[in-house]
């Protein structure tokens, strides 16, 4: 039993690896949903195409195929990636495409007034998206926001299988070493439990902050 | 890197056995969840506060931890406790249990929707509890829930590939086992997702005729 903090040391590790590649495929899913979810809306249909061929593409097929994809053929392409670049790559991309329909979504929620009272007050095509739309159109996204947040760190787990030493890949370094197979897999469930809570919470105060000042209704 | 049509010829047939237990796993899956998230969407009913509650918590918590690690503790912890599953049936149970929670939630919001006046009504005609579910609650609950049930399915089907890592012999499980015998990957894994996106894509659209299908008069 002694021994328990040396593993849980190594388990701790692990969680690091995993928030890390929360944190960056969190923030590359935000981009590529902000841009697929525009381009969906786009006027050019080049643009529509491309950014719904990207989107049925990638949730046509789960993380795990996309992560393996990434992993094991891309190389052949002459593009070799680490198993962390191809892990938050695939996690990135993956919740983008769910992101970018929540972003599309949002925007076309708002009532058509709004469109038309920035017709009205001439606002330019940037300053309705920048004053007017998004402002409101971030609120109905974010809670849907934190459910696919919380989606793509249950995704991380799939990394272990690509060599990453993340949470799950520590468990079961523990579980080889000590033939104990509950204490190493309860604990990480717990910590990946807390780490959702945490997303979860940091979010809906993310929701009143944002809200505030604004009149939307909520859908 | 080139494609080689012999070699795609010759490993064809090892992934049509992993396809035939792909859809096993995904139809046993939705099965089980079908019939644990109605348990679990009756016992959060529960008048009983401890019971709805900790339901309640148990829910959160599967949602919030990753299916991987949820099957990893089934496989092998439960043949500690002296059961002894097959990789497929662990598996199927892990699948079962992680979108049972999901569809709880599809059921709860189905029978919400039935307005008050319903149950008001079938009392004034007194209706028993049964013909009060059978003939007025049940038929109005469930049309509305079975596009969303069906999306539950498709991203279970787009999961199995999970259970790969709990040696269940489906698609991606042959797809890697040839390309480590190969040690060829650009055509299992290509192979992989075509298939994944060959089934998803056509029930995307199949489900957004459904949705509409269902959507029915505004409540």
């Amino acid at each position: 039993m002694s021994d328990w903090s040396g593993y849980l040391s190594l388990i701790l590790d692990g969680a690091v690896v995993t928030i890390e590649l929360t944190v960056m495929g969190c923030a590359l899913a935000l981009v590529a949903a902000f841009v697929a979810g525009l381009g969906r809306l786009s006027r050019q249909w080049p643009l529509r195409a491309l950014a719904t061929a990207y989107i049925e593409f990638f949730r046509g097929t789960s993380i795990f195929v996309q992560l393996f994809w990434a992993y094991f053929v891309l190389p052949l392409f002459g593009l070799p990636l680490s198993p962390l670049q191809a892990g938050v790559l695939a996690l990135g991309l993956n919740v983008g495409a769910y992101g970018a329909e929540v972003v599309r979504g949002a925007i076309l929620a708002l009532p058509k007034e709004q469109y038309e009272a920035c017709t009205a007050l001439n606002l330019s095509h940037f300053q309705r998206m920048r004053y007017v739309i998004l402002p409101q159109a971030l609120v109905l996204m974010l809670p849907t926001f934190g459910n696919n947040a919380i989606e793509l760190l249950k995704g991380t787990a799939v990394v272990s299988l690509i060599s990453l030493s993340d949470m799950t890949f520590q468990a079961q370094v523990v579980r080889a070493q000590t033939g104990s197979t509950a204490m190493p897999f309860l604990t990480i469930l717990v910590l990946y439990f807390a780490i959702a809570l945490v997303l979860s919470f940091s979010i809906r105060g993310l929701e009143r902050k944002l809200s505030a000042g604004l009149d939307v209704t909520k859908a | 890197m080139d494609w080689n049509w012999g070699f795609v010829q010759q490993i064809l047939p090892t992934l049509a056995q992993g396809v035939v237990v792909t859809i096993q796993a995904t139809l046993l899956g939705s099965a089980v969840a079908m019939v644990l998230g109605l348990i679990m969407a009756i016992l959060r009913r529960s008048q009983n506060r401890a019971v709805s509650g900790t339901v309640g918590w148990l829910l959160e918590f599967v949602r919030g931890t990753p299916l991987l690690v949820q099957l990893y503790f089934l496989f092998y912890i439960l043949p500690d406790l002296g059961v002894v599953l097959s990789p497929l049936v662990a598996g199927v149970i892990g699948l079962g249990l992680h979108y049972g929670t999901y569809t709880s939630e599809v059921y709860r919001a189905g029978i919400d929707n039935v307005s008050r006046g319903q149950w008001e009504a079938a009392k004034a005609v007194n209706l028993t509890i049964r013909q009060t579910w059978l003939n007025v609650i049940l038929p109005q609950a469930v049309p509305p829930m079975i596009p969303a049930l069906a999306n539950y399915f498709l991203a279970m089907f787009k999961e199995t590939p999970l259970l790969s890592a709990i040696t269940v012999l489906e698609l991606m499980n042959q797809a890697r086992s040839v390309a480590n015998f190969n040690y060829r990957y650009l055509e299992p894994m290509t192979l992989v997702g075509v298939f994944f996106l060959a089934i998803s894509v056509p029930a995307v659209i199949g489900l957004r005729y459904v949705e509409k299908r269902f959507r029915g008069p505004a409540q």
